[in-house]
């Protein structure tokens, strides 16, 4: 095969499916940003599900699972998506040339710990990242990765390894493109529709797994930990939260600073003062957020067993939960008439 | 957060030159992108997990170095897996990986199925075998 360099731009994201969203519409003419994407996608969420352990640790997620933003973001902006999974990992990689020889960059689905460009410490069996790659000289593949400052590159091997790594979830060398764009966007339905969902499920999930409830529900676990598990394990949970809610740069308020940046954008795209309010209101909920990590953070590193700093903590959750589950209330119950 | 608050912690930790982006809002309350090289509370988490993975693959690599395991156990270990996680990866079932952490039994394994090992380690099936590099 000979080299291919697609002429595609890379923009440095807070965030993998976002980024590549952004990045592989914004190639299709489809100009959008980051938290636009992330928005309309309906990407915002929290999870605490405390029986499905990952490493043996509760699992506590501050967004959507991996490929529903980019099902939602897609079908509520009318883009038609190619997506597809190779069981047979040769035709997985024949897929991906084919593909790149048509000129059309490629998103795919790889495993974190076979990336060799990111550093090892950030490097776990985290199996839903998402890049794109742009073009191919010799045996490496040119990588634009959001997460990274600047494109990127890998040896096929490697790209290999990381599309068919094994586990929860399987990639499967899962690869993806837009095949047709939209000729209008209706901007206002794909947001309003966005925001309702995530309304939705912030604050009407009658399961207290999901949404605003599971904050609480997190807090009421949170405050026996280190009576329940021991000091070590409870600060290793703690310290799983902490990694959550950043995930990467998400401005240590687990999406919230992206989600508010979202609303920001909507408020000026569809001129809502009210809009503009609950963009506010979000900010304030993530910088208290903030502060939980951090508070959180010290937890671990004093590795104390101080029942009260855990109760203090548990405490902030139980005040996010409630800013919370009134704003997205709101927003769920009036988005539809602006 | 506002922009003139973004962190920019450093750890002990290799990051390399790994950069985050932050949305923030800027003086006039307008939400902009900046640059974050990092914070305290994720700085802590991250070398808490790192402290914990370490300590396991010494304690592994000290039964192997006595012994009581096989090498297939400290390589489990050094690459972040685990038992399920490293049968899917050997097309094996779980109760057969763990018999191949036995001593005994992993100086029985086939050619092949060293080779598979090794494979999903990246080592040569020699570094797999020789256990001495593991002796300090």
């Amino acid at each position: 095969m000979s080299d291919i360099k697609l002429n595609f731009e890379h923009h440095h994201s807070a965030h993998c499916e976002n980024g590549v969203i952004s990045n592989l519409f914004k190639f299709n003419g489809l100009d959008i940003s980051e938290p636009m994407a992330f928005g309309i996608g309906s990407g915002l969420f929290f999870i605490h599900i405390p029986f499905i352990k990952v490493n043996g640790i509760p699992g506590t997620s501050y967004r959507i699972w991996p490929g529903q933003i980019f099902q939602r973001a897609s079908k509520r902006l009318g883009v038609k998506m190619y997506a597809d999974t190779f069981r047979n990992p040769k035709k997985g990689k024949e897929a991906l040339d084919a593909v790149l020889a048509k000129g059309i960059p490629v998103g795919l689905v790889v495993s974190v710990f076979y990336l060799p460009y990111l550093p090892e410490v950030f490097r776990f069996h985290f199996n839903a990242h998402n890049l794109v790659v742009y073009g191919k000289e010799g045996n490496e593949y040119l990588i634009s990765d959001p997460v990274m400052e600047h494109v990127t590159r890998i040896h096929e091997d490697d790209l290999m390894r990381a599309r068919y790594a094994k586990g929860t979830p399987e990639p499967m060398g899962k690869m993806y493109y837009p095949t047709e764009m939209p000729k209008e966007i209706d901007w206002k339905k794909a947001i309003v529709e966005g925001i309702y969902k995530t309304g939705y499920d912030m604050s009407h999930i009658p399961i207290p797994f999901f949404g605003s409830k599971a904050i609480r529900y997190l807090a009421s676990k949170l405050k026996d930990y280190p009576e329940k598990v021991g000091d070590r394990k409870a600060a290793l949970y703690l310290g799983n939260i902490i990694r959550m809610q950043e995930e990467i740069g998400t401005g240590g308020a687990g999406f919230r600073f992206v989600y508010a940046a979202f609303l920001h954008e909507s408020a000026k795209k569809l001129n809502s003062n009210w809009l503009q309010d609950k963009s506010i209101e979000l900010t304030k909920t993530g910088d208290l957020w903030r502060d939980f990590a951090f508070k959180a953070g010290r937890v671990c590193k004093n590795r104390s067993a101080d029942k009260t700093s855990y109760k203090d903590l548990s405490e902030i959750l139980i005040e996010c939960s409630h800013q919370e589950e009134k704003l997205f209330f709101e927003l769920h119950s009036k988005i539809r008439t602006i | 957060m506002k922009k003139n608050e973004v962190p920019q912690d450093i750890t002990k930790l290799d990051k390399g030159p790994m950069n985050w982006v932050n949305y923030v809002t800027d003086e006039n309350g307008n939400y902009t992108k900046e640059i974050s090289n990092g914070w305290e509370p994720e700085n802590i988490a991250l070398e808490q997990v790192w402290e914990d993975v370490n300590n396991n693959v010494e304690a592994t690599r000290q039964k192997v170095v006595n012994g009581e395991l096989s090498p297939i156990a400290y390589y489990l270990e050094k690459n972040l897996m685990d038992i399920p996680l490293l049968a899917s990866y050997v097309d094996k079932w779980q109760w057969q990986v763990k018999r191949h952490m036995k001593p005994e039994i992993f100086k029985t394994l086939s050619k092949e199925m060293l080779e598979k090992y090794a494979f999903v380690f990246k080592i040569s099936v020699e570094d797999l075998i020789n256990n001495s590099s593991l002796r300090k």
